[in-house]
């Protein structure tokens, strides 16, 4: 039963795959977004901004990268809702295949597209003048930091995927997820905002997930910071996981 | 692997109850399906004809009854079941991303067969597909969908088929390549549940008909049977005119009896 799992899942997610590289439009609109912020904050706000670091492109980043997954996930609901609008969803249900690998070749998919559009803005930021003296180690922790963050967003996309009515209540969902990293120490740091607001920016997972990112890529010592981010990452993901496999079973029964 | 038990009736059904909130879909649905035949379902929107091909199909557990395919009870053996079966929703369920044998090869993956570059090649073959075979779903016209759709269902052989309203949104020209296909089926041995909305459509295809309404199975009959149920046919005088579906059959060139399942390639490409 589990080697069926591991070749059916291998099946559909190549299959799921094929889509991205025939619309590779949805590769580049979800980095199109983060791409005009950035340019937006680095080169217009930018200035007039006092980060305390000494590039505001470095500052930036690790909160545009949020932005990235947040926004690129909606494209794992567009897309799980158009298979069930389709009937293809049932279809592969009434096969003889192991059930879940139809919803883990779309968390698969949505982790090859997600890093695809990731890279894209890195790319752009190295181009914009992002600076870091980080070795490979130290980028394999940011990218595991990044993959634990898709999945856990992704498990969350699959809710709106099985249940949406329309093809835009599917995406809808990830609009206060972009939101987010507004509030928080992304763009600027937290020490400015008002009692009630800094309260919230200092303790939402974003400024931790960013803050832990931000101190690999400058090489400082990273502190608690990581595992707070880590802890958020593994937290988000068991409880969006296990309410997306509680939807997925009242669909089937 | 592939699930060859039968003893006694391919489908078999007894009790079948189903509700969804306050509203009763089914409420006790009995029938047998003989291996190798082809049984419609016939009933009008909201008769309850999706609800059992989805209990039968393991998508949706019954309230109450039970039912078997292929001698296997879908709430218990569900795993056995979907080896046995193969099931063509009511909106052609192909992925209009990929090609048509795309499609194609990807279900023979699913089900584990070998060589399944061949066997997409031999069912484009069969269902007049070749040509289209390397072109996107989303250019194909709704018989093509249809045909591809149905050709998917049919790799690994299943000994059960359901097609639920297979024909619902179609021309007349798709409409009789469907028929074409269905009764194909049937030849090889493989018993079919239809469903269908089309009291002409069961005529056409349906060895045994059964009428569901409200959610419960009024008459079940062959067709010669449910026609003695009315008083005895009368003869009278008519002049027998063309219907409209033989006039524009016979303007757009498909032939009304014989239908050419290859009529769609001289009248598809306008897409």
């Amino acid at each position: 039963m589990t080697t069926r799992f591991f070749g059916d899942t291998a099946v559909l997610t190549g299959r799921s795959l094929r889509h991205i590289t025939r619309s590779l439009d949805t590769i580049i609109t979800t980095a199109i977004t983060p791409i005009a912020m950035m340019l937006l904050f680095v080169y217009v706000f930018g200035g007039a901004i006092v980060s305390g670091s000494d590039s505001y492109v470095n500052y930036l980043l690790p909160g545009i990268l949020i932005i990235t997954i947040a926004s690129g996930i909606s494209y794992t609901a567009f897309r799980l809702f158009l298979d069930m609008k389709s009937g293809i969803f049932e279809r592969f249900q009434s096969m003889p295949i192991a059930r879940s690998s139809v919803l883990w070749a779309h968390v698969l998919t949505s982790l090859v597209a997600n890093l695809i559009s990731v890279v894209v803005v890195v790319l752009v930021a190295l181009l914009m003048g992002f600076r870091s003296g980080a070795g490979v180690l130290v980028w394999l922790a940011v990218a595991g930091i990044l993959i634990l963050f898709t999945l856990a967003l992704t498990w969350i996309a699959v809710i709106p995927g099985l249940t949406a009515k329309s093809a835009d209540g599917a995406s809808a969902f990830s609009y206060p997820l972009i939101f987010l990293p507004f509030i928080s120490s992304a763009f600027v740091p937290t020490d400015t905002m008002p009692g009630p607001v800094r309260a919230f920016a200092e303790n939402q997972p974003v400024t931790f997930i960013v803050n832990a990112i931000r101190d690999l890529f400058t090489q400082q010592p990273v502190g608690t910071d990581i595992w707070i981010a880590l802890a958020w990452c593994v937290g988000i993901l068991i409880v969006a996981y296990t309410f997306a496999m509680v939807t997925y079973r009242r669909w089937i029964a | 692997m592939t699930a060859n038990q039968v003893q006694g009736p391919a489908i078999h059904v007894q009790g079948l109850e189903k509700s969804y909130k306050e509203l009763e879909a089914l409420r006790g649905v009995d029938f047998d399906v003989a291996p190798g035949s082809i049984f419609a379902l016939l009933g009008s929107n909201g008769a309850g004809k999706t609800t059992v091909v989805k209990i039968l199909s393991t998508l949706l557990k019954a309230d109450a009854g039970t039912a078997s395919v292929n001698g296997f009870d879908v709430a218990t053996q569900s795993a056995d079941v979907r080896e046995s079966i193969s099931l063509t929703g009511q909106f052609a369920a192909v992925d209009e991303i990929l090609s048509g044998r795309e499609n194609l090869v990807l279900v023979a993956r699913l089900r584990h067969l070998k060589d399944p570059g061949t066997i997409a090649d031999g069912l484009l073959e069969r269902f007049a597909l070749t040509d289209a075979g390397a072109r996107r779903v989303s250019t194909y016209s709704g018989g093509m969908r249809r045909r591809l759709d149905i050709a998917m269902s049919l790799i690994g052989n299943p000994q059960v088929i359901f097609l639920d309203e297979p024909t619902t949104g179609l021309d007349p020209q798709g409409r009789i390549e469907v028929w074409q296909a269905v009764k194909e089926l049937a030849g090889h041995g493989t018993t079919v549940l239809l469903t269908t909305q089309y009291l002409d459509e069961a005529e056409q295809l349906a060895d045994r008909i059964a009428i569901l309404h409200e959610g419960r199975i009024i008459v079940n009959g062959t067709l010669t049977e449910l026609k003695q149920l009315l008083p005895p046919a009368k003869v009278e005088y008519v002049e027998k005119q063309p219907t409209l579906e033989d006039v524009f059959l016979a303007i757009v060139g498909g032939s009304g009896q014989g239908g050419s399942a290859d009529a769609d390639s001289n009248n598809d490409t306008d897409k």
